[in-house]
């Protein structure tokens, strides 16, 4: 055990058991899984990308690239969990990754051997030929050798949460400044939110010695933190990552609700995902250390200066017995002066310069020796450390700013990209902001807080600036170390070499961007945290160009990994859109209904009787009814608009290509719409009520879209006409009411009305009672027979379906589904969606007499191309087969007659197919080039999908009673 | 993004529906020709800079707006109601 007497943030009250790789291990609350692993002296936690080469814990923080495990089994497992953020608990269960058989004997580890050949570009260079190796080689043993951790590929058990917050001041990071800055916000009365990936508050205060106002730094931070608590306007968000900026100040970012416990409690997510929109942020997140380039700096046992810190100060375990610090700033004399607190041995302080203390060494470590760390090397002379703790300087985290375009700027006094010009409304302060001592991380928070009060035209309460110890904060540089022996690493995580840079530089990848790709620094799950810097450096110094004179690579959301669950949120299954229901569908139901998605809607697709045993033997007995009886169908997903004002007649005219504003009230009118670009857009029919009140129908597809039109219409277009629209698709349930039947029917329903023919013939509209209540009655025919659509308020739709079903039960009403409706269409020639498909204009489809010369419409001009009148174009047509039985299949290609199935022959398609009743066969409807001057001509339909190629004639599209006799009977 | 709705305040980008560039106006009358049209309904400006835009607040008040929008950095410098900024 390497767990310290005394002291650090855990409660040595509460130990927690935990396994690694199935051992079984103890450690405190407060420790992090990293921490424990270290108090239990378990060296070796993973195997690298490409060479499999051993690896220990490097950082103590998010930008970990070696300590990557798999957090617990089966359905919750979850890969690539950084051990050095995981919170530890009690029955915590982690395995390591890419290694096999073991962690401590891996096969792949000849990888390393064979590295000449995994060089940079090695992807490109290597696997390129023969091509066909690549799917059944080249692939599968990439993926097998190079896996990170594997997903379980079971659902996910566990819920996940949706949340929004809005703030006038979102502070990033609970550091010194951050702290400072909540608490000054906060005191002003400012809604405050302080978001923290940590979970304890204080930052790099706790794993550094500081005095604040004379006390511990740790005595400050919990004061801070109770005071935080107690104001009512400042909500402290811990556990929680912002992983991206996004536009006008909004954020994202997970809060890991239930990380830290086995399984969530009943009821409780596992992460919840919070959208926050703040009218000003302060970025206070800090610095990343980073890694200094010497020869064996991978080895189990070289670790980050500012880690051995926070392992030895916050969580009261020795790394090791014997640690050696090799920095270039000065908060490396700062960690040996906390190890020999702790009682550790220090052998040596290496700095390039021998700055520092009388036993500082002046020179660089040039290499490392055991399979852990045993030995160091310094100029040629060996040093015994069984861990070598690296200060290779600070990358301030600013890659929240980057996501909103601000770009970083090399700034050569601290050695690092800062941010010159943060984005609008956003400021930084502390270490992110380039200022790495306490007392400026303090002064910042303080001044910025009050500089977002300004401006936001709060007062600031003036409180004073705590007093802190002095903290020197110099930095050098040392991008490589000549003299090497030993791979040199720069992305630990990817095994990116110093080499590999300057091979990259020397085959011609001379810009970050393109660096990046060619050797995939920074690639890899920790987003080259650790190791991006200095491989531009070097990559700087290869080019013989100034740092920073080729900018870095651009910082994109999200900053850390996030689960895809948490995205989803509770979105999933039957939550994962909204399901809309016609006031009939229970009706529907109880009379065997299947049912079909479209859009969001639930419709009714067929209904099954007892001993029908196939869908088309349903819709069969279906359409044939609607022929012969009557039916009832449920058009209520259809888009309904009701249009008024003085100028409802005029908008109309123009939303539509044939006249609306000569129809009389109490008639009805079928009417297409293009886009103005001179295509079909909708069609439907258009009531007239009243002179200034219209109801229009559009296609279920486009109800929205419609709505959306007219809106436009009226508000972008012609704001001068005086008319008014509104959805009413879901106030109102419509019922169509088809075959010869259908009067008798309708007058048992509506027995105070004269539904004669005289009274009210075909195409007439009107505003009537049942039962009492409005109504509305249409007679429109979409099936051909003699049929009307009756609508009332939904909240009597379901009393209305069973008000049918009773008086029609004498006769045989059959309910009427989708499909059956789809073949009485077919019929008759009538288009739908299929045909209405944003491909044809009013010609393709016969309509081109719908577009009258006599005003304006949308569309008008551009219908009038002569490549969209064009006769050559495919345009509806019937198709039946010339071989009775044989059936026609939607999306075949119409090819003529003994040409090859190839795509120079196509003349056109199959848009709509079906069994047609009255026909006793399979007929279908095409768009076929130059269809209607082709009646009569033979044609093959051609399915390469369905194998099938049919002999069909061209006919006319309306099948069944061309005269319209009827349907005006 | 959030988007400054003159009828709600401001609302998360996504409640609103893009069209696209406000400036191109519909030549109206039956005059107008092919060519009038064809000009208002295909050729667009790639506008790197300030650009006026129509939204629909589709999950809101139903209403066309024109924002003022930055192309470069997404700043949204104000919206007007669609129907005002025609006169
Ligand atoms: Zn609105």
């Amino acid at each position: 055990m390497s767990r310290l007497a005394a002291g650090g943030s855990i409660d040595r009250r509460q130990p927690l058991a935990f396994t690694f790789d199935g051992k079984s291990y103890q450690g405190f609350a407060g420790d992090t899984l990293a921490s424990a692993l270290i108090a239990n002296d378990v060296r070796l936690v993973g195997r690298s990308f490409k060479y499999h080469r051993p690896r220990g814990i490097l950082t103590a923080g998010a930008e970990e690239p070696n300590a990557l495990v798999t957090l617990r089994s089966g359905a919750r497992a979850e890969p690539n969990s950084k051990a050095t953020t995981v919170e530890l608990y009690d029955g915590l269960e982690a395995a390591s990754q890419n290694r096999w058989p073991s962690l401590g004997f891996d096969m792949m580890a000849v990888n390393g051997l064979l590295s000449p050949i995994f060089v940079a570009g090695f992807y490109y260079k290597t696997f390129m030929w023969p091509r066909r190796f690549w799917e059944r080689l080249y692939e599968p043993l990439i993926r097998r050798a190079a896996g990170l951790g594997a997903l379980s590929g079971l659902p996910d058990p566990d819920s996940y949460d949706r949340d929004h917050a809005f703030c006038d001041l979102l502070v990033i990071g609970a550091g010194p400044a951050g702290l400072m800055a909540a608490l000054t916000a906060g005191r002003a009365g400012a809604r405050v939110l302080i978001v923290e990936e940590d979970f304890a508050l204080g930052g790099r205060l706790l794993a550094e010695r500081h005095e604040i106002d004379g006390q511990p730094a740790a005595d400050w931070v919990a004061a801070v933190a109770a005071e935080l608590a107690s104001l009512p306007t400042v909500r402290v968000l811990k556990r929680t990552t912002l992983f991206g900026g996004y536009d006008s100040c909004t954020f994202g970012a997970v809060e890991k609700v239930a990380d830290h416990l086995v399984t969530p409690a009943a009821g409780q997510p596992r992460q919840r995902l919070w959208k926050i929109a703040a009218k000003r942020t302060i970025l206070a997140t800090g610095a990343v250390e980073r890694p200094i380039s010497f020869g064996g700096n991978d080895r189990p046992g070289v670790m980050q200066a500012s880690a051995v810190e926070a392992y030895v100060n916050r969580f009261a375990t020795a790394p090791g017995k014997r640690i050696a610090i090799f920095a270039l700033t000065a908060s490396g004399l700062r960690l040996a002066r906390a190890l020999k607190a702790a009682g550790i041995e220090v052998p040596a302080i290496v700095t390039p310069d021998g700055t520092g203390d009388g036993s500082t060494i002046a020179g660089m470590v040039t290499a490392t020796h055991g399979k852990t760390l045993r030995s160091i090397e310094v100029s040629g002379r060996r040093i015994e450390a069984d861990i070598l703790a690296m200060a290779g300087g600070w990358n301030p985290a600013i890659g929240i700013a980057s996501h909103l375009g601000a770009r970083p700027v090399w700034d050569d006094a601290i050695h690092a990209f800062v941010l010159k010009t943060p984005p609008a409304g956003m400021a930084l302060a502390g270490a992110a902001a380039g200022h790495f001592s306490l007392g400026e991380a303090i002064d910042d928070g303080l001044r910025e807080a009050q500089a977002a009060l300004a401006d936001l035209g709060m007062p600031a309460t003036v409180g004073a600036r705590p007093a802190t110890s002095d903290d020197p904060a110099g930095v050098g540089t040392l991008w490589s170390v000549p003299g090497s022996k030993g791979k040199a690493f720069v992305d630990f995580q990817h095994d990116v070499t110093v080499d590999d840079i300057a091979l990259a530089e020397r085959e011609g990848f001379r810009s970050v961007e393109h660096l990046k790709r060619y050797t995939t620094l920074g690639m890899a799950t920790d987003q080259g945290k650790a190791g991006q810097v200095n491989g531009q450096a070097l990559l700087a110094a290869a080019t013989a160009t100034a740092m920073g004179e080729k900018g870095t690579v651009i910082a994109r959301p999200p900053d850390r990994p996030v689960a895809i669950g948490a995205f989803a949120g509770a979105h999933t299954a039957a939550h994962f859109r909204p399901v809309r229901l016609t006031a009939g569908h229970a009706w529907a139901a109880e009379n065997g209904a299947s049912f079909v998605d479209t859009g969001q809607w639930k419709r009714a697709q067929w209904f099954t009787r007892p001993g029908e045993s196939d869908w088309l033997e349903s819709v069969t007995r279906e359409a044939r009814a609607v022929r012969t009886g009557v039916g009832i169908c449920d058009v209520s997903t259809l888009g309904k608009i009701e249009v008024a004002g003085p100028d409802a007649a005029t908008l109309l005219d123009r939303l539509y290509t044939n006249m609306m504003s000569t129809l009389p009230v109490g008639k009805a009118r079928y009417g297409l719409m293009l886009r103005e670009d001179g295509f079909v857009f909708d069609d439907g029919t258009a009531a007239r009520l009243a002179d200034d009140r219209y109801v229009i129908s559009t296609t279920t597809a486009n109800a929205a879209r419609v709505m959306q039109h007219v809106d436009y219409c009226r508000h972008v277009l012609w704001p001068e006409l005086d008319a008014q629209a509104v959805s009413v698709t879901e106030q109102w349930a419509q019922v169509a009411v088809a075959g010869p039947n259908a009067r008798v029917l309708m007058q048992r329903l509506l027995p105070d009305m004269d539904l004669s023919n005289e009274a009210f013939p075909f195409m007439a509209s009107a505003q009537c009672r049942w039962r009492d209540g409005p109504a509305r009655l249409f007679r429109l025919s979409f099936s051909g027979e003699l049929a009307y659509e009756i609508a009332v308020p939904a909240d009597r739709g379901a009393a209305l379906m069973r008000a049918l079903t009773e008086a029609g039960r004498s006769f045989g009403v059959t309910p009427y589904g989708t499909e059956a409706l789809g073949v009485l269409r077919i019929e008759k020639g009538h288009p739908a969606g299929n045909e209405l498909n944003g491909q044809t204009t009013a010609h393709d489809l016969g309509m081109g007499r719908m577009l009258s010369a006599r005003k304006d419409f949308i569309g008008r001009a551009l219908a009038g191309r002569a490549a969209l009148t064009d006769p050559m174009r495919p345009t509806l047509v019937g198709l039946k087969p010339v071989r009775p039985g044989e059936r026609v299949r939607g999306g075949a290609h119409l090819l003529p007659l003994g040409a090859a199935a190839r795509a120079e022959h196509d003349q056109g398609y199959v848009t709509s197919a079906c069994f047609s009743p009255v026909v006793d066969g399979w007929i279908a409807l095409g768009l076929l080039a130059n269809g209607p001057s082709r009646i009569g001509e033979r044609v093959r339909a051609v399915s390469p999908v369905r194998g099938t190629d049919v002999e069909v004639e061209v006919c006319s599209p309306i099948f069944f009673d061309p005269e319209g006799v009827r349907l005006r009977g | 993004m959030r988007i400054p709705c003159p009828y709600c305040g401001e609302r998360d980008a996504h409640e609103f529906v893009y069209r696209g560039d406000a400036a191109p106006q519909r030549p109206d009358g039956a005059e107008a020709n092919e060519a009038a049209f064809a000009d208002y309904v295909y050729p667009r400006a790639n506008v790197a800079g300030a650009m006026h835009e129509h939204w629909y607040h589709a999950q809101g008040c139903r209403t066309w707006i024109v924002v003022e929008r930055d192309t470069r950095s997404h700043a949204i410098a104000g919206a007007t109601l669609a129907r005002e900024a025609k006169r």
